[in-house]
């Protein structure tokens, strides 16, 4: 079996949480029916509901379940933009909004660089076909948003604020307090994309002053094809998916109970801290291979991540040289039809393309150990010394001439 | 693998022949298309998706290697910059010579292959003494190895074209359907394969600029005017739209483009009438003849399509000929003669020219210069 250390693009199941959801796939209903098949299927998806509230702090009825992590970023972002910009008297509950009409519209989107590709491709959607206006704030060397420089750039005539829990390809935990509380002096709703964060470190969502938050089951151990938008009492958004209403009108769709139920198992595990041998990896690479830096917060980051770049290396061919060797990990960077792109993340926090070319993530999970480790650390310094002798592909230019 | 019929077989059987085999795509483009359309078999996501499907059926590992950097600049670039100078060349050759049997091999071996293994229809053949000659495939109507007449000794060593010996491409696409390849029956592609609609005069014409210029007879007289030299080849008759007509009615060809002063020259069929070529950019595909200053009999093929002829081949020191009436030597350089036994039409510089000695491909030249088999009228 090749040695997974894969585990921030999708983690293994968690047996118990695989358990629950194979038990549910037999029992018969739709939970929207009102017989009592019907509500026996309602009873496991509101208690799957409960189940993943009470792991993020919120209340159940905040909790809207998705297709994933994307869908619920595309929710948070469109979803609160709209609602903001074009406060409309229908979509509230009814009574008069007291909304201005000479109010300012409130177009401006505040996003940081190196947001997830969910998050990016969202704000350009909404840039190009709905009249936003994106303002990215920067990240510092570390991968921390520039606080200072977001706090400059909020205002009433901002619609939402959505950044990362933690940067997904270095690990970076992020301000969110911080930011929360220089959004309220402007009643700025906040959205953060926890997909990366959650299950590694603590989510309290009652007290975080979030409007809205995004998180993933399969990334926890739960089934692929569930995620779930926290949507406070206080926060409305704009559908994005039309149809029966179900989820408080804001996610229409037959509810998939016996995903929720996969999910909620794995939210309410108890997941064991990472960091022991998150830290022998990063002391490893570096005592295997010195000229290696290890990118984002070394104190501050999320408790399962180790990221390097590798001087003269391009990732793409370490990736090879140790998925050869029997150990699956990432570049980290997003990829257009296996295209392999120097990564927007580090390219925000000021590395230049050929040191973020040579990029390798290394992320744990509930599976890891020791063993894993070990054949990670014997196989790198040799597809290090490849990889450096193959050197850039798009280089040495009429070589053969 | 490109996803199409041909390197998927080639990989397939790669693996039968015991060799350790990783399904490699090259991505040539930062923008690929998303879905396949018209003649192009290649370069979209959905041929690299076909290309990985075929690797799951055969088992083997699949990446997709960015070459899209150097494709550009050695391909499509130089072709942009040969078309400005008036040559013809052939992109698929360069792709051949600076991407796939040279980036592509080049970093294979550092990461710790042996050799690439292609879809080509041509055939390696190893002799006595353990060297690499490059010969004609069995299926003779898909041979590819005017195509693969760049490579070089180091480069053969290195390359398996695993389909050479297959008699015919029905037989290719029979076995991959046996094998279980959605590609069994997917088009051939043709045309260049970063043109996506196959119009190379107007995808030129966006890149290179037109100016309004003159076209002249041999004799220097304007009989007409054009949009941009760049959009004639040697040996054109349609689209000339000439004003002054033929001495004789008999209708004109184009005999030469000149970029520099954006002139087209027209003559009559028989001017196009080559009776030698020469390059001084020439390359052995293999061991090179023992003295190849003697003549040596040979076929020589001009075009990835044409037929092969007779001729007479030799390499000598280079010359730069002057008005056609005499010759003067490049110190230092040599380049490589060679002489049709029968005279050859529309030949245009740029293009290739690879010589056969029976089924082997001894060797080829860019063909930097012609010489007329029919002298230019006194005027």
């Amino acid at each position: 079996m090749p040695v997974y250390l894969d585990h921030a693009a999708t983690t293994p199941m968690l047996p118990e949480a695989k358990a629950a959801y194979v038990e549910a796939l037999d029992v018969v209903g739709n939970p929207s029916s009102i017989h009592s098949q019907g509500q026996n299927a309602r009873r496991m998806l509101e208690e799957a509901r409960e189940g993943v509230a009470a792991s993020l702090g919120a209340d159940p009825i905040e909790v809207v379940f998705t297709s994933g992590g994307t869908e619920a970023v595309n929710l948070g972002i469109k979803g609160l933009y709209w609602a903001r910009r074009n406060p409309a008297p229908e979509r509230s509950t009814g009574q008069a909004t007291g909304v201005d009409a000479a109010a300012p519209t409130r177009a401006r989107i505040l996003v940081p660089r190196g947001e997830h590709h969910a998050t990016v491709d969202t704000v350009e959607w909404l840039e190009k076909y709905e009249g936003a206006v994106i303002e990215w704030i920067p990240l510092d060397a570390d991968g921390r948003i520039s606080v200072d420089a977001l706090a400059a750039a909020l205002g009433p005539d901002v619609a939402l604020v959505t950044m990362l829990l933690a940067n997904n390809e270095v690990g970076t935990v992020q301000p969110v307090a911080e930011v929360v509380a220089l959004a309220a002096r402007f009643d700025v709703p906040v959205h953060v994309d926890a997909v990366s964060a959650y299950g590694h470190i603590p989510i309290d969502f009652a007290s975080s002053g979030l409007a809205a938050l995004s998180v993933s089951a399969h990334k926890i151990g739960g089934p692929l094809g569930i995620g779930a938008l926290v949507v406070a009492r206080t926060a409305s958004v704009v559908p994005l998916i039309h149809g029966g209403g179900q989820q408080r009108q804001v996610r229409s769709g037959t509810q998939d109970a016996p995903a929720a139920i996969g999910f909620a198992v794995a939210a309410r595990a108890a997941h064991a801290s990472l960091a022991p041998l998150r830290d022998r990896v990063i002391a490893g690479v570096r005592a295997a291979v010195p000229e290696a830096v290890l990118r984002g917060d070394p104190v501050d980051r999320i408790d399962n991540n180790a990221h390097f770049t590798f001087p003269g290396c391009e990732g793409d061919s370490l990736l090879f040289l140790l998925d050869v060797a029997g150990v699956s990990v990432s570049t980290g960077s997003a990829c257009q039809a296996g295209i392999p792109e120097a990564s927007h993340v580090l390219l925000a926090m000021g590395l230049d393309e050929d040191e973020a070319r040579g990029a390798i993530r290394v992320t744990l999970g509930h599976t890891s150990t020791d063993y894993d480790v070990d054949v990670f650390l014997a196989a790198l310094p040799g597809a290090v010394d490849r990889a450096r002798r193959a050197g850039y592909s798009d280089r040495n230019v009429h070589a053969t001439a | 693998m490109s996803g199409g019929v041909d390197s998927a077989v080639a990989a397939a059987r790669a693996v039968d022949a015991g060799h350790d085999v990783v399904g490699v795509h090259l991505a040539l483009s930062r923008m690929p298309g998303t879905l396949r359309t018209g003649s192009r078999g290649c370069c979209t996501i959905e041929d690299s998706m076909d290309a990985q499907r075929a690797a799951n059926i055969i088992g083997i590992p699949y990446y997709v290697w960015d070459f899209s950097e150097r494709f550009k600049l050695d391909v499509v670039d130089d072709f942009i910059a040969e078309y400005s100078a008036g040559r013809t060349p052939n992109p698929c050759m360069r792709c051949n010579e600076r991407i796939k049997f040279a980036a592509l091999l080049e970093k294979a071996i550092d990461l710790g292959f042996d050799a690439v293994a292609t879809g080509h229809y041509a055939t390696i053949v190893t002799d006595d003494a353990g060297g690499r000659e490059l010969h004609r495939a069995a299926a003779w109507a898909k041979d590819q190895s005017y195509v693969l007449g760049v490579l070089t000794k180091e480069q053969l060593a290195h390359s398996m074209f695993p389909l050479g010996a297959t008699p015919s491409k029905a037989e290719v696409r029979a076995e991959a359907a046996a094998r279980g390849f959605s590609v069994a029956t997917k088009p051939d592609s043709h045309d260049i394969c970063f043109i996506p609609d196959g119009d190379t005069r107007g995808w030129l014409a966006e890149r290179v600029g037109a100016e309004k210029g003159v076209i002249l007879d041999r004799g220097g007289d304007t009989v007409g005017s054009h949009e941009g030299a760049h959009a004639f080849t040697v040996g054109q008759r349609k689209g000339l739209n000439l004003g002054v007509p033929s001495p004789d009615g008999r209708p004109r060809f184009v005999l030469e483009v000149r970029p520099s002063t954006n002139e087209v020259v027209v003559g009559p069929k028989e001017a196009l009438d080559i009776a030698e070529i020469a390059g001084s950019s020439y390359s052995w595909a293999g061991n090179a003849p023992a003295d190849a200053s003697i003549p040596f009999e040979c076929h020589v093929q001009i075009r990835a399509h044409a037929d092969p002829v007779p001729a007479i081949a030799v390499v000598r020191p280079a010359v730069r000929q002057t008005q056609g009436t005499y010759s003067v030597p490049i110190s230092g350089e040599n380049e490589m003669v060679i002489t049709p036994v029968e005279p050859l039409n529309g030949v245009a510089p740029g293009q290739t020219a690879v010589v056969y000695v029976g089924t082997r491909v001894l060797g080829q030249c860019t063909i930097h210069r012609t010489t007329s088999a029919v002298p230019v009228p006194v005027a």
